[in-house]
């Protein structure tokens, strides 16, 4: 019964390493600050991804080590063949069934979470976006009708908690990007709102968010677009409404109280 | 003098390579004069038809058409001819040789003389992201860096070289005296030197390599400096020998099987080659497709993919990544699936047991196969593209991990029980079951369409892509070159030195690739040469770690040459394998089989007493042999 004991002791150290692995994964503060009602979704799906990760990355690790470990050849076995087994169908068939079904389940799930996180919204404030080499360009429609173009985005966002210092939490409203390109592919992404969307020459694109958080974030072109791709960054500003209307009111013009600075996030030798 | 430059060798080729830019020269110029284009002559046009046309010149003058001109002019036919097959001295080795042992050997050292450039063109990568800001590659050059890089490794390096240990291994796995086709197979060949020198030479072109990454996106590719054109026609002569190549393969397999070998009883590296090839034929004309669009966009303005809106021109962005990836996701598994058959292969030799569900592990290869064709798109979920389609490509794309997740499982299960000989080949072949389910793991976390939104294109993809290709790929090819070196050369290499190179290779591959995981998720984009402060601290460890990963490879290197120049000589069958590679002497014959074998039983019968898979008679006098070595499987 030497397989068997080895089978529990492989079993105990899998739960061992399993329970660590799934701790350690939920431990680590993987994703940027979260500042979109989309965040919350796509943070937990990621959890649950390395959940269920976890237990299939150690069960290969355990067999591997415990097979070098147990079954490696001793002196005197260099002419030994282990035992001609061929395969065992039922083994077969549950490891094709489980991963199959746990996939199907997962699928499922982030379908749903798809839904939610691009679902369209009534009232939503509509705002343009381009990228071109290299830099970004936004485009509002101001309170007299006539559109107006900035390179720094400013989101209006309700507070909730009575404050209006950065970080603080908010109530945002619906944001419909449409994305366009001038010259070659963009992709417009900030990190903070988990969103991104590639900007394409010939096409009008969409993406959806909601803002839960005041404070600064980088918007960042993640498809390769030549030379300047690399420095080809913005800033967001998710601000109070009453400053975003006094700012829509001037037309993109003057300082804004309460958008800070991005320095923390901002890109390293630009300036 | 004259008789040298009228035989095929290097003389005729440098000949007919100046003949070749002449002709495309005047051909050029005419063609412009004749639509009165100013200027007459332009380097750019000169140089674009010069790509094409001046390696076909030094083919012919190398010699790899010569047969097929001799046989095409009706001359009388020489059936047994074998002057061009076979190396008696190193030279043969740079020319146009029929021997498929040959060709396997000029493909391996081609495809790692490749792998080094390739590998110091990641140090120079790294040693500017040491920092943030800009150290000494300006965009455009940091651009041209990665995009060599990477266009080398995939063409010019893991494609082939399993087509290299293929072309070796396979028709003496298969009991053939060669490939079905010894001379498209040295035409193959020698296409990819060329393809390899041409992005090379890239660098020497006016505004630097190509520099828009290994996917040359339209229209940012077809608006690139000339450097561009080279990475397009190179990929259509790599393109070209992997189709050959691909041809070659299906055909021997189908068609020269010794007598007795079954498709049931192949080796699964044969199975695995007969899955890659018919990925590559049906997969491959789509490259060539989506560079030919480039082409003509770039060279002779057909705007194909010019659709700036409200010009007036209708073209197609998107078009351009779904006949791209339609190819490049397949390209996955063409750089995946021999590896797996090299692994099925090193397992079951040296656990010392069959491999566990034989026809499992060839019916989960033809299931990638099909359902790689059906999840290209899930590269382009943040594309614009229609959106319900991400759906369906995202199901498949979680589906393939079934069939990859059997294979996996049935090595874990052959390893169980068995007595394992714990050297160089396994150790790499154990170290990929490990690395590769981590990669196999965070594709099936980018096939989630909402995690993928926010993972696509930053560093996240650059861990994944290196844990499948790195962790993955290379690691069944060092498995695979350890394990047939001793085939291949008739030495051993060294054991100590091969068990260094993996645990150097394995800890600093794990200390290169895996902080790019969070790094990815933190935000940090790919292909770019300066990024936030915030990264800085990873970014520099993750050099730290990657130069040492180089280093490990000269290890590597210095093993493999020292043992050809001077290892121990290498029996026959120096693993107790049943496979028929190691049933002849180490290097081989030179047609291989002094006599066709006949194959009695199944490949991997270790443990069953007796058990033979080929017997050197003929079928009449063996089958009374074979009635008690039955392959069918016993099932316990």
């Amino acid at each position: 019964m030497r397989s068997n004991r080895l089978l529990w002791q492989m079993i105990a150290v899998g739960a061992v390493a399993t329970a660590a692995g799934i701790g350690l994964g939920l431990l680590i503060d993987w994703f940027p600050v979260a500042a979109s009602t989309q965040a919350g979704p796509i943070d937990t799906l990621y959890d649950v991804l390395v959940a269920v990760s976890v237990p299939f990355f150690v069960l290969v690790v355990v067999v591997v080590l415990f097979s070098a470990w147990k079954f490696r050849m001793r002196p005197g076995q260099e002419n030994e063949d282990g035992p001609p087994i061929h395969g065992n169908t039922r083994l077969e068939v549950v490891w094709t069934a489980i991963p199959a079904l746990i996939l199907v389940a997962l699928c499922s799930y982030a379908w749903a979470v798809l839904n939610d996180v691009e679902r369209s919204k009534a009232d939503s404030l509509a705002i343009g976006v381009y990228g071109q080499q290299f830099a970004w360009t936004y485009r509002y429609t101001g309170p007299d009708g006539k559109a107006f173009s900035v390179n720094q985005l400013y989101l209006p966002c309700t507070p909730t908690g009575g404050s209006t210092a950065t970080g603080a939490p908010c109530r945002g409203r619906p944001i419909r990007f449409s994305i366009r390109a001038v010259d070659v592919i963009h992709s417009f992404w900030v990190p903070a709102f988990r969103m991104k969307q590639d900007a394409v020459p010939g096409i009008v694109t969409t993406q959806r968010i909601q803002p839960t958080r005041l404070g600064s974030y980088p918007v960042v072109c993640t498809e390769l677009c030549g030379v300047g791709h690399a420095t080809m960054r913005s800033t967001v500003h998710v601000i109070p409404p009453a400053a975003f209307d006094a700012w829509l009111a001037r037309k993109g013009q003057g300082a804004v109280p309460g958008a800070g600075s991005t320095t923390a996030h901002a890109p390293g030798g630009t300036a | 003098m004259t008789a040298k430059l009228r035989a095929p060798g290097w003389y005729r080729a440098t000949l007919f390579v100046l003949l070749g830019l002449g002709f495309c020269f005047g051909l050029t110029t005419l063609l412009r004069a004749l639509y009165d284009f100013k200027p007459l002559v332009d380097g750019e046009a000169i140089t674009t038809v010069s790509l094409i046309g001046v390696p076909l010149f030094f083919l012919v003058g190398l010699g790899a058409f010569d047969y097929w001109f001799y046989w095409a002019a009706g001359r009388a036919s020489r059936p047994e001819d074998h002057s061009s097959h076979g190396a008696h001295s190193w030279k043969d080795y740079f020319r146009v040789n029929t021997d498929h042992k040959v060709i396997g050997i000029q493909y391996i050292c081609n495809s790692f003389i490749f792998m080094f450039i390739g590998g110091l063109m990641a140090m120079v990568v790294r040693a500017e992201l040491a920092q943030p800001g800009s150290q000494f590659l300006d965009g455009q050059d940091y651009n041209a860096f990665f995009s060599v890089h990477a266009s080398l490794l995939i063409f010019l390096f893991i494609i082939p070289v399993f087509a290299g240990i293929a072309n070796y291994v396979l028709p003496l796995m298969i009991g053939a005296p060669d490939m079905a086709f010894p001379r498209l197979n040295a035409l193959s060949f020698w296409l990819l030197p060329i393809a390899g020198v041409m992005m090379l030479a890239s660098f020497l072109a006016p505004g630097g390599a190509f520099a828009s990454g290994w996917t040359a996106y339209a229209p940012l590719s077809t608006t690139q400096p000339l450097g561009q054109i080279f990475f397009t026609v190179a990929v259509q002569f790599a393109g070209a020998s992997s189709i050959a190549t691909a041809l070659n393969f299906l055909v021997t397999i189908i068609t020269m099987r010794a007598p007795g070998m079954s498709f049931w009883r192949m080796p699964l590296l044969v199975w695995a080659n007969f899955s890659t090839s018919l990925l590559v034929v049906i997969a491959t004309p789509f490259i060539a497709a989506s560079q030919f669009f480039v082409l003509l966009d770039r060279a002779l303005a057909f705007n194909f993919f010019n659709s700036t809106i409200g010009n007036g021109i209708d073209g197609n962005v998107l078009m351009y990544q779904h006949v791209f990836w339609f190819y490049s996701h397949p390209a996955v598994y063409i750089m995946m699936l021999p590896g797996f058959g090299i692994i099925s292969e090193i397992i079951s030799v040296k656990a010392r047991k069959p491999i566990f569900g034989y026809r499992m592990m060839a019916f989960s290869l033809l299931a990638i196969v099909m359902l790689g064709f059906t999840v290209w798109a899930h590269h382009m979920f943040v594309s614009g593209m229609q959106s319900w389609i991400r759906i369906p490509m995202m199901i498949t794309t979680a589906i393939i991990a079934v069939p990859t997740g059997i294979k996996i499982f049935s090595w874990l299960a052959t390893l169980w029980r068995g007595v394992l000989h714990m050297d160089t080949p396994l150790l790499f072949a154990l170290g990929f079951l490990t690395m590769f389910t981590l990669g196999g793991i965070s594709g099936v976390m980018l096939a989630m369409v909402p995690l993928d939104i926010h993972v696509s294109d930053t560093y996240f993809i650059v861990a994944h892509i290196h844990y499948v290709l790195f962790g993955g790929s290379l690691f069944t090819i060092f498995a695979g070159i350890y394990y047939w070196f001793p085939k291949m050369t008739g030495r051993m290499y060294d054991e100590t030195l091969g068990r260094v190179h993996f645990w150097a290779t394995f800890v600093f591959f794990n200390l290169t690739f895996a902080p790019m995981h969070v790094i990815g998720i933190q935000g940090m984009p790919r292909r770019v040469s300066d990024y936030a402060q915030q990264f800085a601290g990873w970014n520099l460890a993750i050099s730290i770690a990657s130069f040492f990963l180089g280093l490990s490879s000269l290890i590597f290197l210095y093993n493999m040459v020292a043992s050809w120049r001077g290892g121990p000589r290498a029996a026959a069958n120096p693993y107790r394998a049943l496979t028929l590679e190691w049933q002849v002497s180490s290097p081989p014959p030179i047609f291989n089989f002094d006599s066709i074998p006949t194959v009695v039983g199944g490949p991997y019968e270790y443990g069953v007493p007796g058990a033979v898979h080929g017997i050197f008679q003929s079928p009449a006098e063996a089958v009374p042999a074979a009635a008690g070595a039955s392959t069918e499987r016993a099932r316990e």
